[in-house]
């Protein structure tokens, strides 16, 4: 498809015999928020580790901007190339400061040498100090990592994969283990990122889902049962038969 | 510099430059001996053990690479040294060889093996004490951390090489002279080991070298190279999707740890006076994982603190009651374990904090 950040088509990836993917299909527009739901084993995680080269698919293609063949790189190139992901639970760097969680992610000295001689530059500062801010950590970017509540990781999170400045955002399940009211400011998040870059979020809460207003991709046993806005794909029956009507 | 030398290892250099200067001079006969000379190689000795420790915690403390083998680095290093001693001896040996030394002439060896050449030159030896160990921790660390080989089974895997090392060099065919290893030591740079004064001169290299391991470890891990270590302990999948090279980093502090191990290998060997493959003991690797972990993991100056105190507790106890050692080397792993998560260090500076507090307090209350 022309114009398209991610592609994917016809993708396979078998593990012993058990088709995890089994002909996938997906395009991803640049700036596009994308919700992608569905039950447990429908090939979620799956696809977030080909996307982002963990695995690589036994068929099918996966095209990154059109030119990147993503099924021959490992999560080191993808990264580079621009894809950040966000993990199911929060992984950050408990024993470093917020602040410095950001400052390892921010784009850019990615080699030894310069790590090793390289200084932090203003700019990079400022970056950071606008990060903090927009995840609402500011006030506490001096505090160890690991001292942050839940939501406050899920939220640095998030800020380290904009410190990378990446063209697409995978997000798995952001929302779990918080509260209405964070899980709300999380959406809010995640919306006012998209546009700028894209945005997979994958996700089973569906007032989240709905929050974020967007695209809705169900997949079921490794491959896309439905597509297009909220209401459209509750409605179809084989959704509401595998996942909804549960 | 300040950042380099913070208050910890500021009151550590200092108490380690005023045993340097105080105890060769206590013990020298200007003073009456005030202490036995033997003392100045025993605490050299103790020197090169915390060099060791302090390189095992910059691989264990700062990007959880447990290494169990890090006394093969260690023996490498004593090795390199011991061969440079070896032709030191020249046709000074039983033998009487001017070249080979006399466990080559036993075995019946006509000339010395192309391993041993450019021995006799200190900074060709002084070079291979870094390389050595070096390259066999990057060929090793290549292939194990590129596979993505972590955690427990690395473990294994360098308690293997270790273990593999020691049977190699058991063996006469191997050119290290097998069971009994390099002994009968006379001279370094043409100074007579048994010289107080070159054992002084060794006791002051060994701490040099220490102090000089300390600021490295402490250079790499606060430099922003040091957070990516961090990152790579506390969360390598995260860091290997925030796009860095995990096995390049890991690779490069395993080899620079590797060399500091070599260098402590190599000041320890002239202050024994020996080397043999017992080194390479896969309970001297463990020992040293014990020391680090007693001291205080992740901190460097504990790792260094804990070799000390492990390594004389070890010479007081084995002297004394030599059956009780490993029962109460175990006794303080399992106490530091349970009650002092962050070693000794963590406990003297949590228990200074407390006495501050308290200090602080009782002047409120005279005030008041």
């Amino acid at each position: 498809m022309s114009g398209s950040l991610l592609y994917l088509s016809g993708v396979t990836k078998s593990f012993d015999g058990f088709a995890a993917i089994n002909g996938l299909s997906l395009v991803i527009m640049p700036g596009e928020l994308r919700a992608v739901i569905g039950p447990n084993g429908a090939g979620k995680t799956t696809m977030m580790d080909i996307i982002t080269g963990k695995t690589h698919p036994d068929r099918g293609q996966v095209f990154w901007k059109e030119k990147v063949d993503l099924s021959r790189i490992d999560e080191v190139a993808a990264a580079r190339l621009g894809i950040g992901r966000k993990f199911q639970k929060p992984t950050v760097i408990d024993s470093l400061t917020v602040a410095e969680n950001l400052e390892l992610a921010l784009k850019g000295q990615r080699g030894l040498t310069a790590r090793l001689f390289g200084r932090s530059s203003r700019t990079m500062h400022a970056d950071i100090m606008q990060i903090a801010d927009r995840i609402g950590l500011a006030a506490s970017r001096n505090d160890l990592a690991g001292t942050l509540s839940h939501g406050q990781k899920q939220w640095l999170e998030i800020g380290m994969l904009l410190a990378q400045d990446p063209d697409l955002m995978l997000v798995d399940e952001p929302a779990a283990g918080m509260t209405d009211e964070e899980t709300m400011r999380t959406a809010e998040l995640l919306r006012s990122i998209a546009g700028h870059r894209a945005v997979i979020v994958v996700e089973h809460d569906m007032d989240f889902v709905r929050a974020l207003g967007c695209k809705v991709t169900v997949l079921h046993q490794g491959r896309v049962l439905a597509e297009g806005p909220l209401d459209f794909v509750s409605a179809n029956p084989e959704v509401i038969e595998v996942y909804l009507g549960r | 510099m300040a950042r380099l030398i913070d208050r910890r290892m500021g009151v550590f250099l200092a108490g380690l430059f005023i045993l340097t200067v105080a105890l060769p001079m206590a013990s020298s006969a200007a003073a009456g001996q005030l202490v036995p000379a033997y003392l100045v190689s025993l605490v050299g000795k103790y020197l090169c053990y915390a060099l060791l420790a302090v390189a095992l915690d910059l691989v264990w403390g700062f990007c959880g690479i447990l290494s169990l083998g890090h006394g093969a680095f260690f023996a490498l290093g004593g090795y390199a040294m011991g061969m440079y001693l070896m032709r030191q001896i020249g046709p000074r040996g039983v033998y009487g060889d001017p070249v080979l030394p006399d466990f080559m002439v036993f075995l019946n060896w006509q000339e010395l093996p192309w391993f041993w050449l450019g021995f006799d030159r200190f900074w060709f030896a002084a070079l291979m004490v870094m390389a050595a160990p070096g390259l066999l921790a990057f060929v090793f660390g290549w292939f194990a951390f590129r596979s993505r080989v972590s955690g427990v089974y690395l473990s294994i895997i360098t308690q293997a090489m270790t273990y593999a090392l020691m049977l190699a060099f058991f063996r006469n065919e191997m050119g290290f002279g097998g069971n009994n290893g390099l002994t009968d030591f006379k001279d370094i740079l043409g100074l007579d080991l048994t010289a107080a004064s070159t054992r002084t001169g060794l006791f002051v290299a060994s701490a040099v070298a220490l102090a000089g391991g300390l600021m490295i470890a402490r250079w790499i891990t606060a430099s922003r190279l040091g957070r990516v270590l961090v990152a790579i302990r506390d969360a390598e999948e995260r860091t290997r999707f925030l796009g860095y090279r995990v096995e390049h980093y890991k690779l490069f502090v395993f080899t620079v740890s590797a060399a500091m191990a070599g260098v402590a290998g190599a000041l320890y060997v002239p202050q024994v006076g020996i080397i043999n493959p017992g080194e390479f003991s896969p309970a001297n690797s463990i020992e040293i994982v014990i020391w680090v972990a007693l001291g205080g993991r992740g901190t460097l100056i504990g790792a260094a603190l804990g070799a000390f105190l492990v390594t004389l507790a070890k010479t007081v106890l084995t002297g004394w009651l030599p059956e009780l050692w490993l029962f109460a080397l175990g006794g303080l792993f399992i106490m530091v374990t349970l009650w002092l998560p962050g070693g000794v260090l963590g406990a003297i500076e949590t228990g200074l904090t407390r006495l501050r507090a308290f200090a602080s307090m009782r002047t409120k209350e005279i005030e008041t």
